[in-house]
């Protein structure tokens, strides 16, 4: 027996696809992806119109999806994250449905509860055999852990995995399994390498990166969490990544034996995990080539699902145990409200991503970000959009000063942790304050448009929307 | 407090709006050699309103203005002197008259704006074998000076020998700037480290200067402002010997004692001199006031 088809069209013909389902796409070849817009060219030339794609995010080699939404085969679009091609077109009014973005948890255990329907879910994948088990470990096109795509494979009526590198039955190191796939398509490129993963992540050399990177870990030191059993995310920005490095450098200085690094995992945590600083890796992501050489030949860096990453269908979550997270944001509010959507013109130019889970399960949420951004004060009154409550977020660390925030009954213990460490704590209001100092304060611009998107929490709540700007 | 002097130049807004929080006792805000001919009048223009808008509280602000030789360095002054900086920098000094030159103009500028006289201090720098020969004519040539400070690039290039890592072909040069300097009661700082990515270089070249006498060090690079911060700040044991010695002191002066010895030695003027100096720094350091940062 074989699942083995011979194209794209193939499978969908066999799949059932028609008028008016939803489709779905996982984002670990990134901005180097080529599946998502093979397969939605196949779909337009045999005519089937009105689907919605649900992609766990869109990056901007997916721009030809505009010209799908233009033509009627796309009406409906759901994901995580979406660059800013996709996204100025949204909030110039491209959909008539709004968009609907979730989270990395959100997603999957939308999948799992049922609210959200997968009719058919294509999943690249960098290495198959021809009864569907795959891995993103091995291939010339390698992305790693496959995360976010075991939520399709598992919840998709049917599932058609692409591959550019087929291999016998059986594949050995699989990372989804045969039992979830309905078929197998070969083609000649399934992404580009260079788009896919980086070569390096590199930490800033900027040196006001480096000085918030330098309170972010000075905030983590004086915080208490770091000590034996420690915990911690970060992400693939250069200032976080150089905070990462300063926590390496105190773990290893005061022979701290962390328990596990999570998230998209880049070169920084790996060498983290081989200087001993955690017992492992929990990755749902990889960010570089030397996180995918180490997923692939470290027991100890382990692939996870984006339930088990940042779920709440799950009995339980990494980041339900997470310590640390450092995260960033392009506004925050003076209520601590976190803006990762839109630019401060309102455009759509991100997403939660993980944002919002792990800042909801960390003990210690922190935003590093700088003060002022091309002119423009990090803190404002009310942000354009809501990716993540300010209940969920214990500090702001910018080059200017550190905010805690209090205002939600919490962290008074940590204020006077930080107060004590001689770190530069300020209010909130503060570092609105010095930022309107520096930069002025800026007309207002809060688009005025229909809503273009809806953003839903990580629980299928809906926690804001955002209005086209045009 | 005078440690580490960052060169901030001129031209980059980024690090201009910035140049405050990068740990830097003094920022040297730069007109001269950062700047390429073509852009003086833009970074002059910045730097006037960096010094206008940004404040720079918690750390002297120094502007490094063109050589008297060119035609940028009065439109300099006149741009940057009615902002009230705390220090210019002047630079190719070779001789006292050159300080004087600049003082001059300065004093012109502060009348023509109404301005207290002598408020902006003078940082002469030092560049030249001649200015090194005149170093402490320059260090005492006006009352605005407050400070010189060698420059070992184009010192070495005047000397037409090879700047390296290790110094040696400077060393005569910060011997006789630092002697200069004490001599006229004037503070010294030393030149750049130029290798940015070479910490543990960094260390040693700015521990040596300080074992000269230097009183801080200046850097072309944020990523070795806090390594200068540390070489030149007393350590732990020098404060702690610090305050056994002026409580030995306090104790003596209690008991009508005159002459005291701690740990077998006797505690003379220079050594209660230097106690009060290291006491002085920790308080500047660890003193809970707002601007420690």
């Amino acid at each position: 027996m074989s699942k083995l088809v011979s194209s794209i069209k193939e499978a969908i013909t066999q799949m059932g696809l028609r008028d008016g389902m939803t489709i779905s796409f996982h984002h670990h070849l990134r901005n180097g992806d080529f599946v998502l817009n093979m397969v939605m060219d196949a779909i337009a030339e045999m005519g089937i119109r009105d689907l919605t794609v649900n992609a766990s995010s869109i990056f901007d080699v997916h721009e030809p999806l505009i010209g799908h939404i233009q033509n009627g085969v796309v009406t409906g679009l759901e994901c995580n994250y979406m660059g800013g091609k996709v996204g100025r077109a949204i909030c110039e009014g491209l959909m008539e449905k709004p968009v609907i973005f979730r989270t990395h948890g959100g997603r999957p255990s939308d999948m799992e509860k049922g609210t959200s329907h997968i009719d058919v879910a294509f999943i690249a994948a960098p290495t198959a055999d021809p009864m569907g088990n795959c891995t993103g470990k091995y291939g010339k096109s390698a992305c790693g852990s496959m995360g976010y795509a075991f939520a399709d494979a598992m919840n998709a009526d049917k599932v058609v995995v692409i591959t550019d590198n087929l291999v016998p039955y059986p594949l050995v190191d699989y990372s989804i399994s045969e039992i979830y796939v309905d078929a197998v398509v070969e083609v000649e490129q399934i992404g580009n390498p260079a788009g896919i993963v980086s070569g390096t992540t590199k930490i800033t050399r900027d040196p006001v990166g480096l000085k918030m990177a330098d309170y972010a870990a000075r905030v983590i030191d004086a915080s208490g969490l770091l000590k034996d059993g420690f915990s911690f995310q970060t992400g693939a920005g250069g200032a976080t990544l150089a905070a990462a490095k300063y926590i390496k450098d105190i773990m290893l200085q005061k022979n701290i034996k962390g328990s596990y690094g999570m998230g998209g995992i880049t070169a920084y945590m790996v060498d983290m995990l081989q200087a001993g600083c955690f017992e492992a890796l929990l990755d749902v992501q990889c960010f570089d080539l030397d996180a995918v050489e180490s997923i692939r030949t470290n027991p100890k860096h382990m692939e996870v699902t984006a339930t088990h990453y940042a779920g709440v269908s799950g009995k339980s979550a990494g980041v339900d145990n997470l310590d640390v997270v450092l995260l960033g944001a392009t506004q925050v509010d003076v209520d601590f409200n976190v803006n990762v959507h839109t630019d401060s013109n309102g455009y759509i130019m991100g997403g939660s991503g993980g944002h919002s889970d792990t800042a909801a399960g960390a003990k210690l949420a922190i935003i590093i970000a700088p003060l002022t951004r091309a002119r423009l004060p990090l803190v404002v009154d009310h942000c354009l959009c809501t990716s993540t409550p300010g209940s969920t977020i214990d500090v702001v660390v910018t080059q200017r000063g550190i905010a805690v925030n209090t205002k939600y009954g919490k962290n008074q213990e940590l204020k006077e942790k930080l107060l004590a460490a001689r770190l530069p704590v300020c209010e909130i209001e503060d570092l609105k304050r010095m930022a309107e100092e520096l930069a002025g304060v800026p007309k207002a611009t809060a688009p005025q448009g229909r809503v273009v998107a809806q953003v839903l929490y990580r629980d299928g709540t809906l926690l804001d929307t955002i209005k086209a700007v045009k | 407090m005078r440690r580490s002097m960052l060169f901030i130049p001129g031209n980059t807004p980024n690090l201009l709006m910035n140049a405050d929080v990068l740990g830097a006792d003094s920022i040297i805000l730069d007109l001269e050699d950062a700047v390429s001919p073509a852009e003086k009048d833009a970074a002059r223009i910045l730097v006037r309103s960096a010094l206008r808008s940004l404040g720079y509280k918690g750390c002297e602000v120094i502007v490094r203005i063109n050589p008297i030789e060119t035609d940028f360095w009065k439109k300099d002054l006149d741009e940057v002197i009615p902002l009230r900086p705390g220090m210019i920098m002047p630079t190719k000094v070779s001789c006292a008259d050159d300080v004087r030159t600049v003082s001059d103009y300065i004093a012109q500028v502060e009348e023509r704006c109404g301005m207290e006289k002598n408020t902006v201090r003078l940082i002469p720098l030092i560049e030249t074998a001649m200015g090194v020969e005149n170093a402490f004519a320059i260090a005492s040539a006006d009352p605005r000076v407050a400070a010189i400070f060698l420059g070992g690039e184009d010192l070495t290039a005047d000397l037409r020998c090879k700047r390296t890592k290790e110094g040696n072909e400077i060393f005569y040069a910060r011997c006789r700037m630092v002697n200069a300097a004490r001599a006229a009661g004037v503070d010294v700082y030393d030149t750049p480290f130029t290798d940015v990515d070479d910490i543990d270089g960094l260390y040693k070249d700015a521990a040596f200067a300080k074992s000269l006498g230097f009183t801080g060090k200046a850097s072309i690079s944020p990523r070795h402002v806090a390594g200068i911060n540390e070489v030149f700040s007393p350590t732990q044991a020098d404060i702690d010997y610090a305050h056994e010695v002026m409580e030995t002191i306090r104790m003596a002066k209690a008991q009508g004692k005159g002459v005291v010895s701690l740990r077998g030695k006797m505690i003379d003027a220079p050594i209660v001199t230097r106690a009060r100096q290291v006491i002085e720094m920790e308080k500047a350091i660890f003193g809970g006031t707002e601007d420690d940062e």
